[in-house]
């Protein structure tokens, strides 16, 4: 390597070096570096994406990808005639909303909270403490809501001892919803808070002063200062909320369905586990997938939609 | 969107409340004392349950009934029971493998393609930047990705737990933030005494970048260390289970755990004054216990690894 071809990256300006292939000669160091990264992509990315017809095949593990029977939307006539794929979709929508209600705003509380609070110290200790539950596995996570609030756990230990009857709470699938969400609530509300915590603080504090010389009590400041301040992120974080609504916490759910049975805690991530991998329709599962993609999408391009009539940036500036 | 990250700001003491703002009022800090004291209590309770009863014998369970809340007869039995379990040990060795090889390479793929796509205006930096990015968007999906990694030959081997995970776009955004934001100055000095891209990479950029390299890493570690659905998915024998695994089967769906002294009934028949219960709980915090520890070094650096990812990104 020369130091004629490795120009000093100050002169790396398109208008300094019109010509392309000696672009392409000055900085090939720089896309040798990104090969590694795109051939892992491109293999565990990119190509399952393509492998996505095989929804559109009678997939067999013998004759593989290339050699299997192509059968147009047959898969999808046998997935949309099947109950249990409607049942999966059903559970899916409910827990989402569940967890669009009761989840959503506790981040976004917590942190209004925290923002709050004038010491450091408290604060910084706070913080550390509400984010750690976000490092641990959904197994982990489980098995300790198990150990307090199974029928052998803390709670119902507790419950036992005064003479009050038990319940168990892991089991039982008529409040599975809630369940879910309170786990999610533990796990995830702690480190939800981040990205408000920093739109608060990026909030002009003059815009304070001069509401509370003019009379503005803590809660009007409140209503019309704060949360106007970081409408932007709650919508935005909104709108990644709803492309994501067909996704409810794959392990969560695959963990916790032996338990709670199917008819609670089967989703569609893990409809297209159970009928793809175990059951081995390879096609069936690939389809349950897609068909779970695209409406993903569509509901991703509708909120952001939403988020430009609100007059807000979504995803990406209009 | 410019944000201000928050971090430890000197300004915001209690004497220094501006004095515009009205003085707290006794019931709205009690309030948030309350709230706030209530949300530490519910992430470290359940925590001081389960390495408490780890700690516990058998008596000290029995008479709790379970899980137990106040240390008494406190004993490291657990603890030498599954230090001599062939099987959590052969787990623990795993995840440790996984965790620390497959960082390796997470972070050299990363620390690589980040620094790559880091200099303004190179070649082509944009089109590679739309190949990365449509992959957090769309997916091929479970199934076609099963098939992939088992046609590869990834079916009961190790390596399924690391490669299709290895790189994570949105950890390489966060670092080619990170490193976008390198002065100038710096970058030049080291051209001008003849240092290419690999040199400057090493030299300048990854020695100044070490708060945002220490997230990402830890992001990566404790990815690896919670592997847990493509060891269900790709490997069929316990041998070579992490210990995710062997908590899911042993703990959450109460398997009996080969060499723990329960017999197929989860009936423990031992001598020794430990019970099954303190055993797993054992196995439990012996997965937090790596978390606990690198936590406290690299939490201060969290919100602006986070940041950087997500509005520059």
């Amino acid at each position: 390597m020369t130091a004629l071809h490795d120009a000093p990256p100050a002169l790396r300006a398109p208008e300094d070096q019109p010509v392309k292939k000696s672009r392409f000669r000055r900085d090939r160091s720089l896309l040798l570096m990104v090969v590694p990264a795109i051939v892992l992509l491109i293999v565990f990315n990119y190509v399952p994406m393509f492998g996505t017809a095989t929804a559109f095949q009678r997939y067999s593990i013998y004759a593989g990808f290339w050699h299997s029977p192509w059968t147009g939307l047959e898969t999808f006539r046998q997935l949309f005639s099947d109950p249990l794929f409607w049942s999966a979709l059903g559970n899916t929508l409910i827990l989402s909303l569940v967890q669009l209600i009761f989840y959503f705003p506790v981040p976004i509380a917590l942190a209004l909270l925290l923002h709050s609070i004038m010491s450091n110290k408290v604060r910084t200790i706070v913080q550390s403490v509400v984010y750690l539950p976000h490092f641990f596995s959904w197994v982990l996570a489980v098995t300790i809501f198990q150990q307090m609030l199974g029928g052998a756990g803390a709670l119902n230990q507790f419950l036992r001892q005064n003479g009050i009857g038990t319940w168990d709470v892991m089991t039982d699938p008529d409040t599975f919803a809630l369940l879910v969400t309170s786990q999610v609530i533990w796990k995830e509300a702690g480190w939800g808070i981040i990205v408000f915590l920093a739109a608060l603080a990026a909030i002009d504090t003059q815009l304070y002063e001069a509401a509370a010389a003019d009379g503005a009590g803590r809660w009007r400041r409140l209503w019309h200062i704060t949360l106007p301040g970081i409408r932007g992120v709650i919508v935005l974080m909104l709108v990644l909320r709803l492309g994501n609504v067909l996704t409810v916490g794959f392990e969560q759910m695959l963990i916790q369905r032996g338990a709670v049975g199917r008819d609670a805690a089967e989703v569609l991530d893990t409809y297209a586990y159970y009928y793809g991998v175990v059951n081995a329709n390879f096609s069936l599962g690939a389809a349950a997938s897609l068909f779970k993609g695209v409406l993903s999408l569509l509901f991703l391009l509708a909120a952001n939609k939403i988020a430009h009539l609100l007059g807000e940036d979504g995803l990406y500036r209009r | 969107m410019t944000v201000v990250t928050p971090l430890a700001d000197p300004s915001r003491r209690r004497s220094n409340r501006p004095n515009w703002e009205e003085p707290p009022t006794a019931a709205g800090q009690t309030g948030k004392g309350v709230v706030l004291v209530l949300v530490v209590a519910v992430v470290l309770i359940p925590l001081w349950m389960v390495v408490l009863t780890s700690l516990s014998t058998q008596t000290a369970v029995n008479k709790a009934g379970g899980m137990v809340l106040v240390p008494d007869g406190l004993t490291l039995a657990a603890y030498q029971q599954i230090f001599t379990n062939q099987l959590v040990m052969h787990s623990l060795a795993v995840s440790l493998g996984i965790t620390i090889v497959g960082t390796l390479i997470s972070m050299v793929v990363t620390i690589l393609c980040a620094y790559g796509l880091s200099r303004h205006g190179s070649f082509a930096h944009r089109p590679i930047l739309l190949v990365l990015v449509v992959t957090m968007f769309f997916s091929g999906g479970l199934i076609p990705t099963f098939l992939v990694v088992s046609a590869l030959g990834g079916y009961d081997s190790y390596w399924s737990m690391i490669l299709p995970t290895a790189v994570s776009v949105f950890n390489i955004l966060v670092v080619r933030a990170f490193f976008s934001a390198t002065s100038q100055e710096l970058i030049d000095a080291a051209a001008i005494d003849g240092a290419g891209d690999w040199r400057t990479l090493w030299s300048v950029v990854l020695p100044t970048s070490r708060a945002v390299t220490a997230v990402v890493a830890l992001f990566y570690a404790v990815g690896y260390w919670n592997t847990f659905f493509n060891a269900l998915l790709f490997l069929p024998d316990n041998q070579k289970w992490p210990l995710q695994m062997v908590i899911y089967t042993y703990t959450l769906q109460g398997n009996a755990m080969p060499g723990s002294g329960q017999n197929t009934t989860g009936q423990y028949f031992g001598t020794q004054e430990i019970t099954p219960l303190a055993i797993q709980m054992a196995v439990v915090t012996l997965t937090l216990i790596p978390i606990l520890l690198i936590y406290p070094f690299v939490q201060r650096h969290f919100t602006k690894g986070v940041l950087l990812g997500a509005i520059k990104g």
